[in-house]
């Protein structure tokens, strides 16, 4: 079972849920930077949860699959043409041999996933095939995807009757994405972090007042925001001490800045908030140029807003499982 | 005597432990054994050492109540009090390093800022015991304290875009090893033959956080040796 990239798209990776417990010897996660979307994308075509997908980033590739395959996309609204055939997002899609899935533009949203039934099979890597591109390691070394690669696709069993499919087509439900997907955006959740307090009273003010925009220069290491610089009442001299996914940083240029997926494992930067977990993807879903502000929110709300999550997510999960089963 | 320990909920997964605000082998050591106990007695959580502060990594479904922060904080903090562990413990690993030449461009440098000749400050950096108090930058880097603070020297003004594997360097008063060839700002004074990092899933790195590292000084046959051969 093959897939060959026929035009690697501007940033598309390997990743799953990451690399874990490594942390201590200085390996950072990685893994999808939109944990639901990957999850729920592998859900779709049956996939018991943790297989590598392929993330893609603002524009799609475009694939040719060598076999009959199932495929799911989520996340970001993904212009996707298989052959002539338009293809939906939030569903199951099944194509026949030789089909050339094209993915483009994306209407709203900045990462999208592909996952096929069986998973993206490159080597594990310390516990996961996720690419972490800072670190060269995971999937081709550690790299994007580019023309010409071929990805291969694990065992799993034919379903639903594969071998009879003659032209690429999509299951008739979907899910709604909007609980995963934010079309409106909205103010996402902060907790104040250790230095919040080091901040001038005006920087104090505008982190939960302004509205910043998405950087150009942002990657998967960390979203950058722009049109307001921050600053501490004095500098900081410190002691590195351990990052995460979300953790905001103020660096001595002012502009603060939120880590993602390949937050490094420490870090010696003032920490001025920490984004909600829940919140997380929908920061990474905002294109370069898109607004975004901040509301405050406390712990005991976080945690209860990614309690809530999770118990949606499963509930779905098994929905789907049994829609599949009886597809 | 843990009294002094505060704690921070970084996240709602993340639990950070500080045992203090500066850069000392003694903090370090605590933070060390800390984590040992941790790991001991819950395998699930995951553990990042840092200089001064722990950070644990925890499902807060495992800690259910009003407050999982609080509640993993006590339970660490009784955990701590109850067990008396020394501090020093960990592995000792010795790490050959041909000094000098064109693997240490920075040697020179290095003996003229603490006014020694060359052969006295290798003598220095060979001399000490160091402790691997985090590892973090690169996978693998570790990040030693315990450096003579007469061979201290801040950072390059304008890093290196390549420094090779295996170099060992001066930042400031630490000492470190690059794991990988990347870019650095750090004072190259050696390089050594063995493989600090490698994807290998049960041990992928040659140094743990809380070892104890020593340095030997070695000539250039042995590095070649040693370099062909790939021990560590």
């Amino acid at each position: 079972m093959s897939v060959t990239v026929l035009k690697p798209g501007l940033l598309s990776s390997v990743q799953d849920g990451g690399r874990r417990e490594y942390a201590a010897l200085g390996v950072g996660r990685a893994g999808a930077i939109d944990g639901p979307a990957w999850r729920l994308a592998n859900a779709l075509v049956g996939n018991s949860g943790d297989e590598a997908a392929l993330e893609f980033t603002l524009m799609g590739p475009t694939l040719r699959f060598a076999q009959p395959a199932v495929i799911a996309m989520t996340g970001a609204s993904t212009d996707a043409h298989a052959d002539q055939h338009a293809l939906p997002g939030w569903t199951c899609c099944l194509l026949p041999a030789g089909s050339v899935l094209r993915l483009g533009g994306m209407r709203q949203g900045c990462r999208g996933y592909l996952a096929v039934r069986g998973g993206f099979t490159s080597p594990v890597v310390l516990g996961s095939r996720s690419t972490d591109l800072h670190a060269r390691m995971g999937a081709f070394g550690g790299r994007a995807l580019q023309e010409g690669d071929v990805l291969t696709i694990g065992e799993h069993e034919p379903w639903p009757s594969q071998r009879s499919i003659d032209m690429p087509r999509a299951l008739r439900w979907s899910i709604d994405p909007r609980p995963w997907f934010d079309a409106m955006p909205r103010p996402l959740a902060l907790l104040r972090g250790h230095h919040y307090d080091q901040l001038d009273a005006a920087s104090q003010r505008q982190l939960f007042e302004a509205t910043f925009t998405i950087s150009k220069d942002s990657n998967r290491t960390a979203s950058r925001l722009d049109s307001h610089r921050l600053a501490l009442r004095e500098p900081l001299e410190l002691i590195s001490e351990a990052t995460l996914p979300g953790t905001m940083q103020l660096p001595p240029s002012g502009q603060p800045i939120v880590l993602q997926a390949e937050a490094p494992v420490t870090g010696g930067y003032p920490r001025i908030g920490q984004l909600a977990a829940v919140d997380l993807p929908r920061l990474a879903q905002r294109r370069p140029g898109d607004a975004v502000c901040f509301r405050e929110t406390s712990l005991d709300e976080s945690l209860q807003r990614l309690a809530q999550r999770q118990e949606r997510l499963q509930r779905l999960l098994l929905r789907i499982a049994q829609r599949l089963e009886s597809a | 005597m843990n009294s002094d320990i505060t704690w921070e909920a970084l996240a709602e997964d993340a639990l950070l432990l500080r045992f203090g605000e500066t850069i000392d082998p003694a903090t370090n050591a605590r933070v060390h054994a800390a984590r040992r106990q941790v790991q001991a007695r819950w395998p699930d959580i995951e553990c990042v050492p840092a200089y001064a502060s722990l950070l644990l990594r925890f499902d807060p479904a495992q800690w259910s109540g009003s407050s999982p922060h609080r509640q993993l904080h006590d339970a660490v903090r009784t955990l701590l009090d109850d067990t008396s562990e020394s501090n020093d413990i960990g592995r000792e690993v010795i790490v050959p390093v041909l000094y000098g030449g064109e693997f240490g461009p920075d040697l020179a440098d290095v003996a003229r800022h603490a006014g020694m000749s060359e052969h006295e400050a290798i003598a220095r950096h060979g001399a000490g015991t160091y402790r691997v108090a985090m590892l973090g930058f690169a996978p693998g880097f570790p990040y030693l304290l315990g450096l003579d603070p007469m061979l201290a020297m801040p950072r390059r003004a304008d890093p290196r875009l390549s420094v090779a594997a295996g170099s060992v360097a001066i930042g400031g008063l630490q000492t470190g090893i690059y794991p990988q060839t990347l870019p650095g700002g750090w004072q190259l004074i050696g390089r050594t033959p063995l493989s600090l990092f490698a994807l290998r899933d049960a041990s992928p790195s040659l140094l743990q956080p809380g070892d104890r590292v020593r340095f030997r000084a070695i000539e250039q046959r042995e590095y070649e040796q040693l370099a062909i051969t790939g021990q560590r």
